[in-house]
Parts: C-alpha cells; sequence; structure tokens
C-alpha cells in the first residue's frame, strides 16, 4: 500500500526583488506617481523590468505514502519556500503539486497564539487555525494537556506562561493534529534539549505511524535519524534525492568539488564585495603557505589561511573560522579577536595573509568543513555561517597518537592529547 | 501575476506521459491559474469553527483589559445619541418623524455603528493577523468575515439597549419589527463586500487604513443617521438615495420605531448595490489573495 502521497511537478516560484525600501507593501502615492514613469517605459519599449529571482525551480520529485522525506540546503535554498507552495500559503509560479491526503504544516510552533488568552482558549483557536474542527480538539483536549504538562495553568493567559510552558502547549496542539501529510520546517529550532528531544520523539511517533513527514531542519543529526530519504536543494533547484541519507547530507556539506582541490577556496574576484575585507583565498596550508595536500595526519600540525583585500580598515573587524564535523555539529568558533585588544593582528590596507595554527593531536580522525567567517562586530555579517561564507574541507586520517593503545579512530569528536601525570 | 488554484478532490484526468497512477484522485492540486474565482464555499464551510473562534477572539481582546468591558458597548452609542438628541433634536429643532429624538438617533447610529465598525476591524483584519497569513493555510476570507461577525455581536448588545429605551419612552413595537432581520442581512451584505475590497487592497496600499477613518465621517454625515430624510431637500433627495446607506438605515427606522414610509426603489437599489459589492469584493479578494503571503 505505497501510492504517492505527494507529486511535484516542475515547480518554481519567482520573487521580485524589492529595492526601494525593506518593506514590501506599496503606498497609493508611490504607484499614482510612478505612472507617468512606468507608462513613458513601457511605451518606448525599454519596461524596466523589476528584477526576479527564483526561490524555486523545475523541482520535481515523488514522496510515497508514510515516508520520511528530509529537506537540507542552506539558507536561502529554497526549502521554506517549497514547504510554503506545499501547504498553500503562497503559490507556485510555475508547475504542480498533487497533494494526496490532508496536509498539516508546522511550520513555526505558536502560530496562531495570542497572549491574552489562556491556555485553554489558545489550544482550541490554534488547533483550528491548524485546521482542526473543534470536536476534534475537544476530544483530545486532555492529551493535549497532558503533553504539554499545563493542566493547572489551563486558565491562566498564556503571557504568564514560561517560556517553555508556552512551547511545551503550542508544540502539542500541532503535534496532536491528525494529518496524513505532516509539513514540518525547523521547529526542533526552539526550546530547550528537553523539549526538543521530546518534539524529535513525537514526529518519529508520527512518521511511525505510517504517516507522510517532509521534515526541513538544519540539525543534520534528526535528519539522519528519522529520515527514511532525503532531498537536497540549491539555489532552488533539487540537486539530489535519494534513500541514502548519508550521502545526500555528505553532498549537502561537502559540496560535489572532490577532495584535492577542496582544502582550497578561491575567489573569482566579484564575490564578497566590499570595502573592508573581501576574502581572495581561503586554505588549509603548511607552515609555508602552501596548500596541504589532503588526506592530513593527525600529527600535522597545519594553518587556516585567509588572503584578503583591505581598502579600507575597520577597527572591530573579526576574521575567523567556524569547524563543523561531518554530521554538521560545531567544533568550534576561532576569531582573530579572540585575544586581549591589544594583542589583536592589525590589518594593514591592500592584501592581507592572515593564518590561525591548529595544533597536532587536536581533531580526531575523519572529514571536517571549515566556514571562513568575517564580521563588522555589531554591525553586521561580512561572512555569515551558513550563509555566505566561503568554505573548504579537511579530511584527517591516520597518525592519531603514538600510544601503542590507539592506532585506530578513537570515539568522540575530538583527539588531543594531553599530558598526563600521577601528583599522589 | 499567477495565482494558486486550489481544486479539491477532482481527478487529475487523463495524462498520458504519467506513470501508473493510484487509484484515488489527489485531495488537493496546487498550481498557477489565470482568471477570477469566487469564494470556495464548500472549503469556507468545513473552516467555520475557525471563523467562530476568531470572532469570539476579537470580542474577547477588545475588552479584555478594561474595568467596564462590555458596557462599553453599551455607553459609547447611548452617549453619542444623546449628545445628538440635544444637539440636533432640542437646540436645532430638527423634525424627528414623530419620535423622542434619542430613539430616533439610536435606531441609526446602530446600523451605522455595525456597518462602520465592520469595515474598520475587517479592512485591518488582514494586516493585524498577517503572522498567521505568512504561516498557515486557511481560507483568507475568514478573517474579514469573523471581524464582521464580532462585530454583530456588539449589535446584539446595542440592539437590547434599544429596546430597554422604548420601554422607558414607552414607544410600542409593530410588526414592521418582522422585517429587521432583511435589514439586517442587507446592511451585513454590505458591510461584508465593502470589507472584502477593503481589506484586499489594505494588503497592497495601507493607505486605504489612513483614509478610512475620514471617509466613514464624511458619509456618516451624507447618511441620515442623526437626521431625517425628510430635511432633505426635494432637488437633491435622488442623488441622496444613491447613496446606498440610506437604504438600510431607513429601513432600521422604519422597522424598530413605526414611522415613516418605505421607499422600495431606493430599498432595491440598495440590495442591487450591496449585492454587486459583495459578488465584486470576493472575486477581487480571490483575485488578490494569492499573493498575500507574499506580500505581507
Amino acid at each position: 500500500m505505497s501510492g504517492v502521497a505527494i507529486r511535484v511537478e516542475g515547480l518554481g516560484k519567482k520573487y521580485r526583488l524589492v529595492h526601494r525600501s525593506l518593506r514590501n507593501y506599496r503606498t497609493l502615492q508611490e504607484d499614482l506617481l510612478g505612472l507617468p514613469r512606468r507608462v513613458w517605459s513601457a511605451a518606448r519599449g525599454l519596461g524596466a523590468q523589476p528584477e526576479t529571482f527564483w526561490a524555486l525551480k523545475d523541482v520535481s520529485f515523488e514522496v510515497s505514502e508514510g515516508q520520511v522525506l528530509g529537506i537540507v540546503g542552506r539558507n536561502g535554498a529554497g526549502k521554506s519556500t517549497l514547504l510554503k507552495i506545499l501547504s498553500r500559503i503562497t503559490d507556485p509560479t510555475l508547475g504542480r503539486a498533487q497533494i494526496y491526503g490532508r496536509v498539516g504544516s508546522l511550520l513555526e510552533v505558536g502560530t496562531g497564539f495570542h497572549a491574552e488568552l489562556t491556555g485553554r482558549e489558545n489550544t482550541f483557536l490554534s488547533g483550528a487555525i491548524l485546521g482542526m474542527r473543534h470536536s476534534e480538539i475537544q476530544r483530545r483536549f486532555d492529551e493535549i494537556v497532558a503533553f504539554a504538562e499545563v493542566e493547572k495553568f489551563l486558565d491562566t493567559p498564556v503571557k504568564h506562561y514560561s517560556s517553555g510552558m508556552y512551547m511545551r502547549l503550542a508544540f502539542s496542539v500541532a503535534a496532536h493534529l491528525d494529518p496524513e501529510i505532516l509539513l514540518v520546517d525547523e521547529v526542533l529550532a526552539v526550546g530547550d534539549a528537553a523539549f526538543q528531544r521530546k518534539c524529535l520523539g513525537k514526529i518519529q511517533e508520527v512518521a511511525k505511524g505510517g504517516r507522510t513527514v517532509l521534515f526541513v531542519s538544519h540539525n543534520l543529526n534528526a535528519i539522519e535519524e528519522l529520515c527514511q530519504a532525503a532531498l537536497l536543494l540549491e539555489a532552488g533547484q533539487l540537486r539530489l534525492l535519494d534513500r541514502d541519507v548519508r550521502l545526500v547530507l555528505k553532498r549537502y556539506l561537502f559540496g560535489e568539488q572532490q577532495t584535492s582541490n577542496a582544502a582550497e577556496w578561491h575567489n573569482s574576484g566579484t564575490e564578497h564585495r566590499n570595502p573592508w575585507f573581501q576574502p581572495m583565498r581561503f586554505v588549509i596550508a603548511d607552515q609555508h603557505g602552501q596548500r596541504h595536500s589532503l588526506p592530513l595526519s593527525n600529527s600535522d600540525e597545519f594553518y587556516v589561511q585567509v588572503e584578503a583585500d583591505v581598502s579600507q580598515p575597520y577597527p572591530a573587524l573579526h576574521v575567523g573560522y567556524a569547524i563543523y564535523a561531518e554530521d554538521g555539529t560545531l567544533l568550534y568558533w576561532s576569531f582573530q579577536t579572540d585575544v586581549p585588544e591589544p594583542d589583536w593582528p592589525t590589518l594593514h590596507v591592500g592584501r592581507c595573509v592572515l593564518r590561525c595554527r591548529v595544533p597536532a593531536h587536536l581533531l580526531n580522525e575523519g572529514t571536517y568543513r571549515l566556514e571562513l567567517l568575517a564580521s563588522l562586530h555589531f554591525r553586521k555579517w561580512l561572512l555569515e555561517p551558513g550563509v555566505n561564507a566561503p568554505q573548504v574541507s579537511l579530511i584527517i586520517r591516520g597518525g592519531l597518537s603514538d600510544s601503542p593503545s590507539w592506532m585506530a579512530k578513537r570515539p568522540g569528536l575530538l583527539a588531543p592529547v594531553s599530558p598526563w601525570t600521577v601528583i599522589r | 501575476m499567477s495565482e494558486l488554484n486550489v481544486v479539491e478532490t477532482r481527478p487529475p484526468g487523463v495524462n498520458a506521459e504519467s506513470a501508473p497512477r493510484p487509484e484515488r484522485p489527489p485531495y488537493v492540486v496546487i498550481q498557477p491559474a489565470r482568471g477570477w474565482h469566487l469564494m470556495a464555499w464548500r472549503e469556507l464551510w468545513s473552516y467555520r469553527d475557525l471563523l467562530w473562534l476568531l470572532a469570539g477572539r476579537d470580542v474577547k481582546l477588545r475588552y479584555k483589559q478594561t474595568a467596564l468591558g462590555l458596557i462599553w458597548v453599551v455607553l459609547q452609542p447611548l452617549v453619542a445619541a444623546l449628545i445628538f438628541a440635544v444637539i440636533f433634536g432640542h437646540f436645532g429643532k430638527l423634525p424627528s418623524d414623530g419620535s423622542p429624538y434619542v430613539l430616533f438617533v439610536f435606531a441609526g447610529l446602530m446600523p451605522w455603528n455595525y456597518f462602520a465598525g465592520a469595515l474598520q476591524r475587517a479592512g485591518n483584519s488582514l494586516v493585524v493577523d498577517s503572522n498567521l497569513i505568512r504561516r498557515v493555510y486557511f481560507p483568507r476570507e475568514i478573517l474579514p468575515l469573523a471581524s464582521t461577525a464580532a462585530m454583530l455581536i456588539d449589535f446584539a448588545v446595542t440592539l437590547a439597549v434599544f429596546f430597554a429605551l422604548m420601554l422607558i419612552y414607552q414607544v410600542p413595537l409593530t410588526w414592521r419589527l418582522l422585517a429587521l432581520p432583511a435589514f439586517l442581512l442587507l446592511t451585513t451584505i454590505m458591510a461584508l463586500g465593502a470589507s472584502l475590497w477593503l481589506s484586499a487592497l489594505n494588503v497592497q496600499y495601507r493607505d486605504f487604513m489612513y483614509a478610512l477613518p475620514f471617509l466613514l465621517q464624511v458619509w456618516m454625515y451624507a447618511s441620515p443617521v442623526v437626521y431625517a430624510t425628510s430635511i432633505i431637500p426635494k432637488a437633491w433627495q435622488g442623488l441622496f438615495s444613491l447613496n446606498p446607506a440610506v437604504g438600510f438605515i431607513e429601513g432600521f427606522r422604519w422597522s424598530l420605531l413605526g414611522t415613516g414610509t418605505l421607499d422600495l426603489t431606493m430599498l432595491f437599489a440598495a440590495c442591487v448595490v450591496g449585492l454587486l459589492t459583495l459578488v465584486s469584493g470576493a472575486y477581487v479578494f480571490r483575485r488578490i489573495e494569492r499573493t498575500f503571503a507574499d506580500v505581507l
């Protein structure tokens, strides 16, 4: 009984880029005043074409009944747009999707909650907004409240709830909606660890119950744990869809490029243009500044080296890198400004070359991903993690320690060799 | 601009290039569509619980942190009616077709306040609940509908006050009262039609919400809310009756106070205008609806 639950054919969504200002509504005045100009330019056939971009482009796939599909991609890859189209919040520009079953979407926890209303009132309201009938909510009311553990505060306005209670109730309502197809977007990003585990468990339960689930998350561990297939979106296009979830995640994390040149990133000259810090090269280097060939041995020390053009030095410029394990777990951030201010390395106008030493015997065997970060402190990101940061990968194999006991990969993310002594 | 066309429970049709299709038809088909669509009544009906909950929320929230609560609903028109009665009836000596001026004004204020309130709340409803629109699907018409329904509850309270006033002034009820639901329906149709227009346009152009209070004030004085139609010079009567609000206000007075005569031509015109507004409003709303989530 594995029919199709969702069939997506050539789905595309085009947005108009709005430069004028941050708001996206218009005022009558602007439109009326702009009318003569638009008519004039249209008449001359030069119509100032509004700049557009495709948030989603020619995406086709099928999800069979009962399948749990993970959707991964960097920010802006079109994941949320896809879910928004499938949950009918916004319309596609092209293509179509056929959906075989009642859809419940969980795009944000607490949709429809109002601070002034009590827990009870909010439960009914939020349930109805998510598409439940009144009788349905009534039937499952006790269950919802028990899951959220807020029995005592049902008649208290939710503005007096702790954020944990609020989240639990909000998620609980959504989790008890009984759709045949569930769309989940990043709800696990909120709440504490215990709450996240509970959410994950509930989603797992839904999935085991034979329901179809589409699951967007940056939590790759969760994706790997829950999903039977994964879909990778890149710049609005479907890059890879496979039952081998690990394969998709790997492609997402490390891209298509192969190990040899992955240790180096080059700027063609047009990317990341800015006067403060335009990165030109990002490389895993040896002590002479030459690119290291991969894999590295655990006993090698290496340098994270950045070359960048500076035309206008900024006093609080922070440059650093983030390093991620294969499953996406962040190991640490390091910035040139981690030391007391007088010791900060100063950048000069022109081509700067900065590097940071990573000691030997720190990282375990495995594949790592490094992102180059830069920010004008407290003002804006120039290179933001997960958004536009250039990345390279790093492979470490062998040379774990000189100990006879640990020749193979050690458990854990790190494999530092720290000195031990007997003090008593 | 393209739109989302949702066709419910309809088979996808024969499609030569398709692989083996499941037996059952899709629950929904999502695709860009062209052209105009009227409201999806069946879908709207399936969301009726949400309508009542949202209307209830509106009423609850409005008077949540107030000491007087629902008394405000009574106080506002009552004080307004008193002021108008003193100024226009007592000082201005305007005719009131034989009824006490307070009752006369109150009978006009009730439908007007309902109409104007619905317009104001419903017109802004999509913007106020933009976070819902951006996150969940439901028929968007629900929001202006719920705002109007919430005003209906206010209306019911003021109607009770009106009957109390009639008791005080010892004005008898007549059989004409039976026609009141029809006039209420007419008012509702007009309010809904205008709300659909207004709320949809307000998403695109926020100007409407600034223009509205001013517009409503002008409109109120252009309608026989605080004065009788009889004071309008004969020459202007024709133009005056083009105002669709005249129809339902006069209808309310006629059925509640039992005075005056009903101008059937004018009433018919009001019905036609009301229905046209509603149908065109529904079309426009549907037309713009698909872009709400992108614009809000």
